[in-house]
């Protein structure tokens, strides 16, 4: 028979779970890119790439501690965004999201090579960096909560660390889409054209939104690693298309939309995967195997981004008035 | 695709080398990594990549040899590295399938080949993850093959390669000049192709030519579909060209997965796939496949060219290409246009698809996701939504690939092409062939 409560319980752990936290926090600084200015970023991976081996690589080579580790993976992503940004911000929008995605992924090719298996443990990965994120828990060693939320004290610490972060991006990017830059960077979004007869200088208001919301991707990446190792395959290009699934669910251009996108995308995610696994198991589906339920949810996530842009395109907290790609 | 010769050693000197099965830490902590992964990390089906592992021991004389290279390729995948100062090394591929394991004679010692000219073996998994390959070393001298025909070589392969990629890029640029749609989806129009004749070949066993034809129909099918059932609706409910994108790729997702689901995450071969390269010229070897492959595309590709500008769609075709609402003011069935370009796209995408299986060499379902990004690079490249620029860009970009490999790790073969994109955009956005009013 069925097992629902470990069903249920497992969907509930995603709910504050750091691979959500990672997941939101990403999916804010698409928020700023997309919802906000427009710019269509599809190498949302490669920043949080950055994120993840700019702080295992300073802490494992060069024995950093760990807020230069932090800033050095900021400051890969500021001069990735850099990189990116300066031949095809001029340009338009479909040229920006090929160039980023493939970006992306040369730089996983990068991360994935041989040549510098010294450096980033090619295709194996990553792993061995959490000391110093370790020694700084404040919490004393030991097994707390109730229910399914009993984790033991280190798991505790990186998911306040990660939600900390995300609350704190979160307020951030409220408080400067209330400010005179955010109201010049959604007047870019709604007409490009007439921002710059105002006498504003659109390039580098783009810039910023890139270099602003990458840097939220990079520290979503770090937020990524703390529960496992760092596995170039993670960084494929379907990260970026599962972060624009939570974007697009929860609302492109509001702030809760991807924080709450990213919660219900991995509870329903979770709970969809865990019961398929158990039917299948129970025998509801003799023509399915356990491998075939596994690839069903890519399926549905897919199913789900065309509905949603198509049906809903404002998101479950967007307003349609604020998305100028609705009209 | 060698790049050295042996000739018979001259020595009786015969040198055991071995092997030792290095079921050692290095690798265990790779496999502790990843499975856990797959399935938390969620981003795909992909993280079990490296759970099998060639390994081996190069040694002369009993003496560990240091950086030789060694690289291992097949199913689409290719790797390289170095052995260690104890003349060990590990490769991890990503199926439990045979593969070509070469040693490049280049980086061994002067007066040291490989013995009876077996640089590249063929390497498949036992019962275990693990594999030991190994060599046998000899005293000899080699016959290089001097540098220009190196590079003859790979300009011959490049063209294939870029001939493939051509036929696959022209139909996207065509939808992107009649729709303005990126369509993300044609990679999995590619991967159709390919299954298709998987389908009609080695499971209801045609014969070849019949098994193209109609995997090439019913991917041209595939296009009429999708534009009736899909695009066409939307594109009169007025949704804009970004949420049409982003559906592309919700659309080529689900594909993708779908054909995981019936097709599995296995690399099958087509009928002839594995037939030896026996046509020498000069100092090319080519397989039939290569010869016919590459002809198949000159003739596919100038029928196309002829289409475009002599037959009367073909004019209409570009008429709307260059401007949609002008084209429709002179009377041209805007719609009927757009429903052959779909169609003539998916068929070029399915045949690109057959012959990018032939030139891996396999089937599996996503291989077509696996050169997207080159399509895309080439059409950019050419100058987004011109037909010809997309053959050119095709042809530079597969060309640029496989003449990088003289300089670059075969895994890093594609960094080189996508970097040229971005380069590309940097000092001429429009492509080689577009014009400067298209990139707004």
């Amino acid at each position: 028979m069925i097992d629902w409560i470990q069903i249920f319980s497992n969907a509930a752990q995603e709910l504050i779970s750091p691979t959500t936290a990672a997941y939101a926090l990403a999916a804010l600084g698409l928020a700023i890119h997309f919802g906000y200015t427009g710019l269509l970023n599809f190498g949302q991976a490669g920043f949080m790439a950055l994120g993840a081996y700019g702080f295992a690589i300073s802490t494992l080579t060069f024995g950093f501690p760990v807020w230069a580790s932090v800033l050095v993976g900021i400051g890969a992503s500021v001069v990735f965004a850099l990189i990116l940004g300066i031949p095809t911000l001029r340009l338009r929008a479909d040229y920006l999201a090929i160039v980023t995605i493939a970006a992306a992924e040369i730089l996983r090719l990068i991360f994935t090579t041989n040549t510098f298996d010294d450096v980033t443990g090619s295709a194996s990965g990553l792993q061995g960096y959490k000391g110093g994120i370790a020694a700084l828990n404040p919490i004393p060693p030991g097994t707390y909560g109730f229910g399914p939320f009993t984790y033991n004290a280190y798991d505790w610490w990186i998911r306040i660390l990660g939600w900390t972060v995300v609350i704190l991006a979160a307020l951030f990017t409220w408080s400067i889409m209330r400010s005179p830059w955010g109201r010049v960077i959604k007047g870019i979004r709604e007409d490009e054209d007439a921002v710059r007869a105002l006498g504003k200088n659109v390039y580098s208001y783009k810039m910023q939104s890139l270099i602003l919301g990458g840097v939220f991707g990079t520290l979503a990446g770090m937020i990524f690693i703390l529960p496992r190792a760092v596995v170039p395959a993670n960084y494929q290009t379907s990260l970026t298309f599962f972060i624009y699934a939570i974007l697009l669910l929860g609302g492109a251009a509001t702030i809760l939309g991807p924080i709450v996108g990213s919660m219900i995308f991995w509870v329903l995610l979770s709970f969809f995967s865990g019961f398929m696994a158990r039917a299948v198991e129970a025998g509801w589906f003799p023509f399915m195997t356990q491998v075939q339920a596994g690839q069903l949810r890519f399926i549905l996530v897919g199913i789900a981004i065309m509905l949603l842009v198509v049906f809903r395109p404002q998101g479950i907290f967007g307003n349609k008035k604020e998305l100028s790609f609705v009209r | 695709m060698e790049s050295t010769q042996s000739v018979r050693p001259r020595s009786r000197g015969r040198w055991l080398i071995l092997l030792g099965l290095l079921l050692s830490a290095l690798t265990l902590s790779g496999i502790a990594a990843s499975p856990a992964m797959a399935d938390e990390g969620g981003t795909d089906g992909q993280a079990e990549e490296f759970e099998y592992f060639f390994s081996g021991n190069v040694k002369y004389n009993d003496e560990p040899l240091e950086g030789v290279s060694i690289s291992v390729s097949g199913r689409g995948f290719e790797a390289e590295t170095e052995t260690d100062e104890n003349g060990q090394w590990t490769l991890g591929v990503p199926e439990k399938e045979a593969y070509e394991v070469t040693l490049d004679e280049d980086t061994l010692p002067e007066g040291v080949v490989v013995e009876d000219g077996q640089s590249t073996v063929e390497a498949e998994f036992g019962l275990t993850s693990r594999k030991a390959v190994n060599f046998f070393l000899g005293e000899g001298q080699r016959v290089t093959t001097d540098y220009g025909a190196q590079v003859l070589i790979r300009v011959v392969n490049g063209l294939n390669f870029g001939l493939l990629l051509a036929l696959a890029a022209i139909g996207l640029s065509l939808i992107f000049g009649t729709t303005g749609l990126s369509n993300f989806a044609h990679a999995e129009m590619i991967t159709f192709g390919a299954l298709m004749m998987l389908t009609f070949s080695t499971t209801l066993a045609l014969p070849v030519w019949l098994a193209i034809l109609i995997a090439v129909a019913l991917a041209a099918g595939l296009g009429w579909t999708l534009d009736a059932g899909l695009w066409k609706p939307l594109r009169k409910r007025g949704v804009g060209l970004i949420p049409l994108m982003i559906v592309s790729i919700g659309l080529s997702l689900a594909l993708r997965y779908t054909y995981q689901f019936f097709y599995g995450g296995s690399t099958r071969q087509l009928p002839g796939a594995t037939l030896p390269r026996e046509i020498r010229l000069g100092p090319i070897l080519l397989s039939w496949i290569d010869v016919v492959s590459m002809a198949t595309s000159v003739i596919v590709l100038l029928a196309v060219a002829y289409f475009l500008l002599r037959t009367r769609i073909g004019k209409a075709t570009r008429a709307v290409s260059d401007n949609a609402p002008l084209a429709a003011a002179s009377g041209i069935d805007v719609d009927r246009v757009i429903r052959i370009v779909w169609v003539l796209g998916g068929g070029l995408a399915g045949l690109s698809g057959i012959l990018w299986a032939y030139f891996r060499p396999g089937v599996s379902w996503d291989m077509g996701f696996q050169i997207l990004l080159l399509v895309f690079a080439a059409v950019t490249l050419g100058g987004l939504g011109t037909a010809f620029g997309a053959l050119v860009g095709s042809l530079i970009v597969g060309l640029f690939i496989e003449v990088s490999t003289l300089w670059l790790p075969s895994d890093m073969k594609y960094v080189g092409a996508l970097l040229v994109l971005i380069l590309v955009l940097l000092f001429r956005p429009q492509g080689i062939l577009g014009r400067r009013e298209r990139i707004g």
